[in-house]
């Protein structure tokens, strides 16, 4: 249905894709993969129009295109749903899904916007999805994983032949993906072509009929999901074979280590630690070196405590010892001189501040700790900029780029990269590895492990579970924004699992 | 055409190896990327108009050990403006404003001529003009008016949680009041002489008001340069909930910029209530906001904040400066004054957007292969 050959795209110097073809076929749904800074991007928009190829052919249905916009690209019948949600948050459900292209009523010339026709052709396309959201609730007022499925659910409601997918289940929890898996077999048998584009291996062989993957911006080829076992598609998107580390075979001193940590005294310590409607009092410790993997579902509670204990969100009951001396934040500085750090879990929001450069924002928390005074020099900026670069495998052309221009993982790699340059004693992860490919998760990962060894405490939220098991020394479950229980390292998935789900008693 | 013609370069040898090392930007090149650049062509070019209708411009003279001449008139003109300019473009690489700028140029110079009274005095059968308070106490009071102002300002805004338009609008309004409350609605002159130094005086041969301008720039620049300030403001200006999130006191640091701009209106009254030995609380600093935002954002500041020039907003308001002498010197009716302003302002943002520089580009090389 729609096919794209010898694509190339260049931006200055720098070849961001070279040769690269896509055949997306009516009635399938193709999985798009590929590390951070492939090419999966670029490609996409090259599909729909943001940004031209300077060589290789678009055909729609043997006709020869050239989309000039994303609008012109939406006209031919090709839609799209970006990674990031890119709707108002100040406007109805309704009236995001119909932006841009209100129904109207009237005279010509003097056209109101027909609010009932909206709403009602709004419900009626929410219930072909099966999603049960008030039209008329405001966009930012409702969690991200809804926003995501009002975008799916706006790029549905044009006539589309394509619909491109890039990473829509990365905030949406198990049941969430499953029904929009649900809605997309529909479409799909309905004789759309789907291009989905994932970082979740197991939700590729899930749903998808066929695989495109793409490295270095290349081409490397194209299976159906028999053909390909996920072994040998890593191995196709990373170019070598990375051993996934397995909780069998991380550390074999673990029960060693254990004991050593229940020995000592607690890093940090929460007793009875909440704030009203955020979080109901838990008690946790953290000893140095230990890793605690924090596990829930969306909503669980996971993200409150971190922003409680950085001081992001003030907490009013129960009390916060840091080496045993009670402190009480009331902004994330104070936390940030105790050693404390914060990678959140909304890197556009809460994390990277886009059109300043990747050393400035590695350099800022370090900066904000030390006050305006003493400035840090630019020739060592760079150089601390160059260090984390290097350590974490960030990919920028150079330090003085926009951090906007860098791909999310690379995004996510460069918060690291600040918090680390602070060398706190507390690193608090919220949903690290969102958005983040395969091998790039290992790294941080294995540079977690790595800190933990060297003595950080850290506390690891995830809603990816075999991820927290891999990585914690223990394990806390969050559930309806209490602690559910704690695990041991070496816990099964389906406890974790129980865990989450047990009903509130 | 000569034989010099660069447009059309001799073919490259061709035993040059196949990857060339990219070509070294020519410092033509590099200056015209400089985002300085525009303004300063501006500003070259109103001169150059104002220069051909007054050959007097570029005539300096030295008498009685002070530098006259047109050029100096328009610089220490444009100094309380540069002053005010200067502390507002902090506040807008914070994404905030403060158009209170005006009032607080009205109160500063109210306080000012309150505490030296209106005095008269025979003192060994000569008149002087004596102060009330000691000239030192004086200024205090009335740049400390300034900042206690601007930090209002900067409450209203990271502390309250208001709109910067709307909480600098109440103090616009508010202390507009204020400053006819002080002034009694009345024009208060001054006329204790040794105030007189700031807005007319001379040091080392040079005008007082642009040194103090000239002072607060280099002030700035110093703190901007040596401090990690800049920093935070920019990056509160781009995202303030991510600078928090690291670590950075936003809050505290807005508060302090809105309190700065403040005292930078303040500095600004006070040289012109000394220039015009008048503190008017009617009219003195009137609208002077509206030039003050013009000026930092001719200077290439983004009012949405993120980026900001300090040299770019001193080249702003001397921009507006000389093209208001130029106005005065070609003899435009005042009754059409405002409109040719208005109209060499559109001309000169329009030449500043790099999206209407593209579309002119676009028309001029139109049909021809890029």
């Amino acid at each position: 249905m729609l096919n794209a050959t010898g694509i190339d795209k260049r931006y200055g110097a720098v070849t961001v894709l070279e040769g690269v073809q896509l055949h997306l076929r009516a009635g399938e749904v193709h999985a798009l993969m590929g590390q951070n800074g492939a090419g999966k991007s670029t490609l996409i928009k090259i599909l729909t129009g943001v940004v031209a190829p300077n060589a290789g052919t678009l055909a729609l249905d043997g006709q020869a295109i050239a989309p000039e916009s994303p609008l012109a690209s939406q006209h031919l019948g090709i839609s799209t749903v970006y990674q990031e949600v890119n709707l108002c948050p100040n406007l109805t459900v309704a009236e995001n899904i119909f932006a841009g292209r209100y129904p109207r009523r009237g005279w010509p010339g003097l056209k109101a916007i027909d609010g009932p026709r909206m709403l009602r052709e709004t419900r009626a396309l929410l219930a072909r999805l099966h999603l049960a959201i008030d039209p008329t609730r405001t966009l930012g007022s409702l969690p991200v994983a809804v926003q995501q499925l009002v975008a799916i659910a706006r790029a549905l409601s044009v006539d589309a032949k394509v619909l491109i997918l890039d990473e829509p289940t990365s905030s949406l929890d198990d049941s969430e993906v499953e029904s929009l898996f649900t809605v997309l077999r529909g479409l799909r048998d309905s004789g759309l072509a789907i291009l989905f584009v994932t970082h979740f291996l197991d939700q590729v062989y899930a749903i998808a009929d066929r695989i495109t993957v793409l490295r270095n911006g290349r081409f490397v080829g194209e299976w159906t999901p028999a053909q390909l076992p996920a072994p040998a598609l890593v191995a196709a998107m990373v170019g070598r074979d990375i051993a996934l580390a397995s909780a069998e075979t991380v550390d074999a001193e673990a029960p060693a280590k254990q004991v050593a940590l229940e020995g000592s005294a607690p890093r940090l310590s929460l007793r009875d630690f909440g704030a009203q409607r955020r979080l109901h009092p838990l008690s946790l410790d953290l000893h140095d070196g230990e890793v605690v993997g924090v596990a829930g579902l969306l909503g669980s509670g996971r993200t409150e405590l971190a922003r409680l204990m950085f001081g992001l969100d003030a907490a009013d009951s129960g009390t916060l010892l840091v080496k045993g001396q009670p402190v009480r934040f009331t902004h994330p500085a104070q936390a940030v001189r105790l050693g404390l750090a914060f990678c959140p879990e909304e890197r556009k929001a809460d994390g990277i501040v886009g059109e300043l450069s990747v050393r400035e924002n590695i350099v800022l928390a370090l900066q904000a700790r030390a006050g305006l005074w003493p400035c840090i020099r630019p020739a060592k900026q760079r150089e601390l900029a160059q260090r984390y670069i290097e350590l974490l495998g960030i990919r920028a052309a150079d330090s003085d780029m926009p951090i906007a221009l860098l791909s999310g993982g690379n995004q996510q790699k460069a918060l690291l990269a600040r918090w680390l340059a602070t060398s706190p004693r507390v690193l608090i992860l919220d949903e690290p590895t969102r958005g983040v490919d395969v091998a790039a998760k290992q790294e941080l990962m294995n540079e977690v492990m790595r800190l933990a060894r060297e003595g950080m405490s850290v506390l690891f939220i995830s809603s990816e579970i075999d991820e927290v098991l891999r990585i914690s020394d223990r394990i806390v479950v969050m559930r309806d924004r209490r602690k559910a229980g704690e695990l041991p390292r070496g816990a099964s998935e389906a406890q974790v699992m129980d865990m989450i789900c047990e009903p509130a008693a | 055409m000569t034989t010099h013609d660069m447009s059309t370069p001799a073919p490259l040898p061709a035993k040059q190896t196949p990857p060339p090392p990219p070509p070294p930007d020519s410092i033509w090149l590099r200056a015209a990327r400089h985002p300085l650049i525009w303004p300063l062509a501006t500003l070259a070019l109103i001169l150059a108009v104002n220069a051909s209708l007054n050959p007097g411009l570029w005539h300096l003279q030295w008498r009685d050990g002070h530098l006259y001449g047109s050029l100096i008139d328009i610089v220490n003109r444009a100094a309380p403006l540069a002053v005010v300019a200067l502390g507002l473009t902090l506040v807008i690489a914070t994404r905030g404003i403060d158009i209170s700028v005006g009032a607080v140029v009205a109160i500063s110079g109210a306080v000012a001529a309150l505490m030296m009274g209106n005095a008269v005095a025979v003192i060994n059968g000569a008149l002087v003009h004596p102060s009330r308070f000691p000239l030192a106490l004086v200024v205090l009071a009335a740049l400390a008016a300034g900042g206690l102002c601007g930090a209002w300002n900067g409450l209203l805004v990271a502390r309250a949680g208001l709109q910067p338009i709307i909480a600098t609008l109440i103090m616009m309004l508010a202390g507009r009041g204020a400053a006819q409350l002080l002034t009694g609605g009345q024009i208060l002159s001054i006329s204790y002489p040794p105030y007189f130094v700031f807005g007319s005086g001379f040091f080392l041969g040079l005008p007082v008001a642009a040194l103090i301008a000239l002072a607060v720039w280099g002030g700035m620049t110093l703190m901007l340069e040596r401090s990690a300030l800049g920093l935070f403001i920019r990056a509160i200006g781009i995202n303030p909930r991510a600078a928090r999130v690291a670590g950075v006191r936003a809050r505290t640091i807005t508060i302090c910029v809105y309190a700065f701009c403040g005292l930078c209106a303040g500095i600004a009254g006070v040289i012109v209530s000394s220039n015009v030995k008048s503190a008017d609380g009617n009219n003195a600093g009137l609208l002077m906001e509206l030039d003050a935002i013009l000026a930092v954002t001719i200077g290439g500041t983004l009012l949405t904040g993120g980026r900001f020039s300090l040299a770019g907003t001193v080249i702003g308001a001397l921009i507006i400066q000389t093209l208001t002498s130029t106005i005065y010197a070609i003899g435009v009716p005042p009754e059409i004054n405002l409109v040719v302003k208005a109209v060499v302002v559109f001309a000169v943002m329009l030449l500043q957007s790099a999206e209407f520089r593209r579309q002119l580009r676009a028309i001029a090389f139109r049909g021809e292969p890029r």
